[in-house]
């Protein structure tokens, strides 16, 4: 790794009772770049995002978010909200977490509120409906319409969120967090659930954000076509522990990757690949 | 030839169950009336217990209760699931929707009118202002309830906390209403975020036990701190609202002598139901507001969804007690307007059953919706008065009037949600994706 590190996960520890979920993982995303962190079910990947969300406090470790100007966070120091509206951390969720009834367009307002809280003065400007609030209001649904036609969404933005296509629910939720202009986007399997056509769509909007804004993505993913595709570097877990990292076409070749995802040891998937090759 | 064959398999598998449910409930019915019904205890003529049994009368009922679930199950498959499409036709729900558009102005130009219409009426405007103390309590819970989706069985508390506050500020330092009006409400606010905080991490049954306990809290000690709330004896002695300064008596300085017209004691009622309506507007008006800022979107936003509001960097702690403190706050002024209005107050006023009254009329009315928890307080207070000629069975009968609204409008009498922005076209948003709230 060259480049200009954003996150740095170093020795996180998670265990729920006896249970060790994820034990002394150690890696690094960089700005810019696309992260890809990848492993069978249950390998702890959901709870390294929980942790980095924090959704959970870890047991042990340290995660260190370096800001563009070079101000540093720890983020296993903050707590829930926190990380979102100080770290500028934005993630999805692997099961969608929309605000079902409410319109598209205010999904994506709410994601706005800390700015708009302040504009509002806090809602006693707002309330007697001061000038600089309907400014920043108005601000605000233009980034929410930029948004939406970034997504392809724009002549749904009056109808109720619950309402949408499964797919265009997804996108949704990404543009979402992405309304909160986060220096890191964490995107828990973007791609479960979307047909070939949409899978594309989604990797098209994901180069976007890297290279059109400059945010870094974080992503969990078991969608290799998406994975192999757009990540720059891929963290491969299994049972709580890292057993892997690197570009995708060293990933794919690690005889240690192939094992863990075909289930067999490591003697097995060297002959299965040698006998391929 | 299909057909047939499973028609008959439908209702062959049908009655075996039909059977089945009836004679649980049968059980069900046979283990409660054996101990209600099925034996009969009486203190004898020297103190002793007497007892006989009355099987009888147990076996009807049982039977009853046995024939009673085959004959609703039967109307149950008969008509099929109730879905408000079958229930109402078309062209009744388009005149509705019409009507729907015009009801909140016409109502609120009827209200306007209300005093003189009924001038010479004292018990239709003291019922008129008995249901606009009701809607501006339903507004208030509202806030908390339907917007927050924070279910709370204790608001009674902050009616009690407004009433006493200005009671006991009035009768102590002889404050005037208006200074008091203000007070109460900061009073009644604080007590909101009081409550707020050890309930800011419990969810569903478990808050509403909680808000349900703050309120029985709020009234004992009402009832037990003697030397400050004269206990059970109740405050008295209450001074009457003033129009800035004026009484409105039958002095030489009172209203009625510097208008130069003659006193009536009705032109007090009137300036009270007057006062009530303005406060109810004045709830209505800041509910619609922050509805429409960010605070009410986050409201909204933490009753669909609080892990998402926590992953969008929403202080979720605050949202949750702006939401207490606001909804409290009306509250407060709406028990200020009560205790003004009966000069009299003790904490037999805020007993549960307003709570539960209370909330009823914001389910009943379709939660967050502001013109819904209007015509249920309308319903629930003016209907119950309606009833008054069926004396014994008043209580059945709006039972009865409740479950059938029920029925018919699952998710209250207005059950969409109107969104708060909007780029092109605002539609309503029907009430199968809005959700309850959890918590």
């Amino acid at each position: 790794m060259s480049g200009e590190r954003i996150l740095n996960v170093d020795q996180l520890t998670m265990r729920f009772g006896g249970i060790v979920a994820v034990q002394d993982l150690s890696f690094a995303a960089e700005r810019r770049k696309i992260t890809a962190l990848i492993g069978p079910n249950g390998a702890g990947k959901t709870t390294v995002f929980n942790c980095i969300t924090g959704f959970y406090k870890p047991t042990g470790g340290a995660i260190r978010l370096t800001h563009a100007d070079g101000r540093e966070i720890a983020l296993e120091r903050l707590n829930d909200f926190r990380i979102a509206k100080q770290a500028k951390v934005a993630r999805t969720f692997q099961n969608i977490r929309l605000f079902p009834g409410m319109t598209v367009l205010e999904n994506l307002m709410v994601a706005q509120h800390n700015m708009l809280m302040r504009a509002s003065g806090f809602t006693l400007l707002g309330l007697v409906g001061a000038p600089t609030y309907r400014d920043a209001e108005k601000r605000a649904i233009d980034l929410a319409t930029d948004w939406l036609k970034r997504v392809n969404l724009l002549d749904r933005a009056d109808d109720a969120a619950g309402n949408l296509a499964y797919g265009d629910q997804r996108r949704l939720e990404i543009a979402r967090a992405m309304c909160t202009e986060p220096a890191l986007l964490c995107l828990d399997e973007p791609a479960a659930g979307l047909n070939a056509r949409e899978s594309a769509a989604l990797n098209e909007l994901l180069l976007s954000i890297r290279d059109d804004l400059g945010t870094s993505i974080l992503l969990i993913e078991h969608d290799m076509s998406v994975v192999m595709e757009i990540s720059d570097h891929i963290v491969v877990m299994d049972h709580g522990v890292k057993i892997a990292q690197g570009t995708p076409r060293e990933v794919r070749d690690d005889p240690k990757v192939i094992a863990a995802y075909l289930g067999a040891d490591e003697e097995e998937a060297m002959a299965v690949m040698e006998s391929g090759s | 030839m299909t057909a047939p064959s499973t028609q008959t398999t439908k209702t062959a598998s049908g009655i075996p169950a039909l059977l089945k449910t009836a004679f649980i409930n049968a059980v069900i019915a046979l283990v409660l009336f054996s101990l209600m019904v099925g034996i009969r205890t009486e203190a004898g003529s020297e103190g002793q217990l007497t007892y006989w049994t009355r099987f009888g009368e147990l076996a009807s009922l049982v039977a009853a209760v046995f024939g009673g679930s085959i004959v609703i199950e039967l109307l149950r498959q008969w008509i099929g699931p109730a879905g408000t499409e079958k229930l109402v036709p078309p062209a009744l729900q388009k005149g509705m929707s019409l009507v729907g558009r015009y009801l909140a102005p016409a109502l609120l130009i009827f209200t306007l009118l209300v005093p003189v219409i009924f001038y010479n009426q004292r018990y239709i405007l003291d019922l008129a202002i008995l249901v606009l103390t009701y809607v501006m309590l339903g507004w208030g819970l509202n806030v908390v309830v339907g917007l927050a989706g924070l279910l709370d069985l204790g608001y009674v508390a902050f009616y009690a906390v407004g009433a006493y506050s200005y009671a006991l500020l009035a009768t102590n330092f002889g404050w005037s209403f208006w200074i008091c009006l203000p007070l109460a409400g900061i009073l009644a606010a604080f007590w909101g975020v009081l409550l707020g905080f050890p309930v800011l991490r419990l969810r569903g049954d478990y808050l509403a036990i909680v808000t349900l306990a703050f309120g029985e809290i709020i009234r004992l000690v009402l009832i037990n701190w003697q030397s400050l709330t004269g206990g059970p004896n109740g405050v008295s002695g209450i001074p009457r609202p003033t129009l800035f300064g004026i009484p409105l008596n039958n002095s030489d300085d009172g209203l009625a002598a510097k208008l130069g017209i003659e006193f009536s004691p009705t032109h007090r009622i009137v300036f009270l139901f007057y006062l009530i309506l303005a406060l109810a507007l004045l709830t209505n008006w800041v509910t619609i507001r922050l509805r429409g800022l960010p605070i009410g979107r986050a409201w909204e936003a933490l009753r669909e969804d609080e892990v998402a509001c926590r992953a969008l960097g929403i202080n979720t702690t605050t949202t949750k007690l702006t939401a207490f403190a606001t909804g409290a706050m009306f509250g407060g002024f709406a028990g200020a307007f009560f205790a003004t209005r009966q000069g009299f107050i003790s904490p037999e006023s805020f007993t549960f059953q307003e709570s539960a009254l209370v909330l009823a009329i914001v389910v009943l009315g379709g939660m967050g919706s502001q013109l819904g928890v209007a015509l249920a307080a309308l319903t629930m207070i003016g209907g119950f008065e309606l009833f008054r000629g069926l004396e014994t069975y008043r209580m059945l009968v709006f039972g009865w009037a409740m479950v059938l609204i029920m029925i018919w409008r699952p998710r209250g009498l207005v059950g969409h949600r109107a969104p708060t922005v909007y780029l092109k076209k605002a539609q309503a948003i029907s009430s199968d994706l809005v959700k309850e709230g959890h918590g």
